[in-house]
């Protein structure tokens, strides 16, 4: 990974060596935010080393902006740091963003570190595919390690085309002994293993096209590389048992579509996935419907329901085969930006469910605070949600916005 | 409810501002709507714009809360305006960006940027009658004015901070629309809008509006430095100051996509 930085590092120094100020101005901005964030678990802990109820973690996000030749060029640098108080895996850093933009008239060139999110649905991520997930930062994958990209973006009328190189690989990231929502085993990413002999340094590409028609807005890509879900294998070493992350190459299609029809937005998420010993389709979709100005105030209800499938069933390593998912969600449209958010999640298969609920409002101009519940019924140990069954959970979150 | 199809709009455009008012017979819905017509025809060839919003939101005990946001628009023949929106403040949505092709009839194409998650959704704009970030203003009151939006009918003549107005009441044509009608005070001179009456879907009183300090730029294009709103019913206002007007820069249909607004800031 080091080689992958120092290679971008380099690609970013030369593309800026190559964009000298046309006009000396040159307009800086820094913003950012950092957070408290503190768990307490309803319940005691299922494994082994897990001996904590409460954990805090404090986070620093800034974010450094200069941009010159009017905008034409610009780099940002956004830097990542968490403290957790227990579990040391998941104390880190990243770099989230550190890239160069070129602005042309129908073209533009991104290189560097950076997050690129694809896709239409809630639930579940499927076709978003460039950027690792940071699985330690939050368990709903939402959270992405940088990844060094040189990404050429072209806008024709019939759509934007997105090429990507991408070289160098992120590790996904997991729980360490010490943290809790991990399954029993410790996953050993010091060990992880490649298909590919260039192993993290092998380059992926990727293309991707997507367009805006009428009240459809749609997108297909092919990505060629390493497949960001690791396959995780049962290790013996040193007498413990432990998980060794296996990185494969894969091929993949994916397609997403949203129809904004008055107040429902329907959205589908597929992708077809194509490894050395597997080849798979799986899919997410369903709607959003949204009742405005309910009971005469200012405030809206969103009401969702999606289902997410793959066609491997039970032998998914994937969390989500065959589930169903429900949400309802309450803007109050006030001047602190109020907002509520319930889903409930069903896995058929191993009639598991979960329980996630979010409320969030600013104080003053510059604070935010959340507050985060999450419930999690799994009785099945073949099922893999088994492992945070007794990791119930309500966090308090505090950020501070600069 | 399609009263000026494109084909004819421009025919009765040209009709209505080559004919003097005063020499028809008019009926009062004829006239408030040839009003409105010159009215929209008086500001056209404005081609872009470039501006700074500030919003002060205040509720009943007088808190205050600050919105900044940055705005580009490009004005579209035959269709409503092309607007590109960038959140300064409040800081925890600093970032965020808003992207709408408007249309005088049916709905307009909206989307949003999310920064954090760097993820574009294209959002439902069926939301006519909701408050613009908590603010009193609706995201009806934000959009571009079109013939098309209303049905008229010229209530009076009154004196007015403009000189003499044209008392016009306008009925929304969209049923999504928070309104029953407003009633929008317009200068004979320059068709400036000095004051809008709203009333809710009841017709009770909602809210006013009302402009201040207007200047002229390329010698035909009026704008207010400020609109202050003011609902009735809640007694919460909020003042929209606009500063650093700028009018054709250049910008083309080239400045509002998806790429564009992913890189707003």
């Amino acid at each position: 990974m080091a080689d992958q930085r120092v290679l971008l590092s380099a690609l970013v120094a030369a593309g800026l060596a190559t964009a000298p100020p046309l006009q000396a101005e040159t307009h800086f901005e820094m913003s950012g935010k950092v957070a408290a964030e503190l768990r307490g678990f309803t319940q005691d802990a299922q494994f082994a080393d897990q001996d904590h109820n409460s954990n805090l973690s404090l986070i620093a996000e800034p974010e450094f902006y200069w941009e010159w030749n009017e905008g034409i060029d610009s780099l940002t640098f956004t830097p990542y740091l968490r403290m957790d108080e227990n579990d040391s895996e998941r104390t880190h850093g990243d770099i989230r963003e550190l890239s160069w933009v070129h602005v042309d008239d129908d073209w533009e060139l991104r290189t560097g570190i950076r997050k690129v999110f694809w896709g239409v649905t809630e639930f579940q991520h499927l076709v978003d595919v460039i950027n690792q997930t940071d699985g330690v930062d939050d368990f709903d994958g939402e959270d992405k390690l940088g990844q060094p990209m040189i990404n050429l973006s072209l806008v024709r009328d019939w759509g934007i085309v997105d090429l990507f190189v991408l070289p160098g690989f992120r590790e996904r990231t997991f729980a360490g002994r010490e943290g809790r929502l991990r399954g029993g085993l410790i996953v050993d990413t010091d060990a992880a293993e490649y298909e590919s002999s260039a192993e993290d340094k092998h380059i992926d590409t990727a293309i991707r096209w997507s367009h805006t028609v009428g009240d459809f807005d749609l997108g297909a890509y092919w990505f060629h590389g390493t497949n960001r879900d690791p396959e995780l294998q049962v290790r013996t070493q040193g007498g413990n048992t432990v998980l060794v992350p296996r990185y494969v190459q894969m091929d993949q299609i994916g397609f997403d579509l949203q129809a904004t029809l008055d107040s429902w937005l329907w959205k589908v998420e597929t992708i077809w996935r194509d490894t050395a010993t597997e080849d798979y389709f799986a899919a997410q979709g369903g709607f959003e419907y949204t009742f405005y100005g309910i009971q005469e105030s200012a405030a809206d209800l969103g009401v969702l329901l999606e289902y997410g499938w793959d066609e491997r069933g039970e032998n998914a390593a994937a969390s989500i085969q065959n589930d169903l998912f429900f949400g309802g969600r309450i803007t109050l449209n006030d001047a602190a930006s109020t907002e509520m958010l319930a889903g409930v999640g069903y896995d058929l298969e191993y009639d598991s469910q979960s329980l996630i609920v979010e409320a969030s409002r600013r104080y003053g101009d510059n604070w935010k605070v959340s507050v985060d519940g999450r419930f999690f019924s799994a009785d099945d140990p073949a099922d893999p949600a088994s492992a945070f069954d007794k990791d119930d959970h309500i966090q308090l979150t505090v950020e501070r916005y600069f | 409810m399609n009263l000026l199809t494109n084909p004819f709009k421009s025919l009765l455009i040209a009709t209505l501002v080559a004919t003097p008012v005063a020499a028809l017979a008019e009926t009062p819905e004829e006239k408030g709507l040839s009003i409105s017509v010159a009215a929209k025809q008086s500001d056209l060839g404005w081609l872009d714009m470039q501006a700074q919003m500030n919003m002060v939101l205040r509720n009943k005990q007088g808190q205050e809360s600050v919105r900044e946001i940055r705005m580009k628009s490009l004005e579209v023949e035959d269709d409503g305006d092309k607007s590109l929106s960038v959140f300064d403040k409040p800081r925890d949505v600093k970032g965020t960006a808003f992207l709408s092709f408007s249309h005088p009839v049916g709905a307009d194409d909206q989307w949003l940027y999310l920064p954090a998650l760097k993820r574009v959704k294209r959002i439902a704009s069926r939301n006519k009658s909701g408050p613009f970030m908590g603010s009193e203003f609706a995201y009806e009151d934000l959009s571009s004015f079109e013939v098309e939006k209303y049905t008229y009918k010229f209530l009076r003549d009154e004196a007015c901070e403009g000189g003499t107005c044209y008392v016009v009441e306008q009925y929304p044509v969209d049923k999504n629309s928070g309104y029953t009608r407003r009633v929008v005070w317009l200068d004979h001179d320059e068709y400036r809008v000095w004051k809008i009456d709203f009333y809710d879907r009841k017709d009770a009183p909602l809210k006013t509006l009302t402009y201040h300090g207007y200047s002229e730029y390329l010698g035909k294009h009026w704008r207010p430095d400020m609109m202050k709103m003011v609902n009735h019913q809640t007694g919460k206002s909020t003042d929209l100051s606009y500063n650093s007007y700028e009018f054709k820069t250049g910008l083309t249909d080239k400045d509002f996509n998806k790429n564009t607004l992913k890189r707003a800031r």
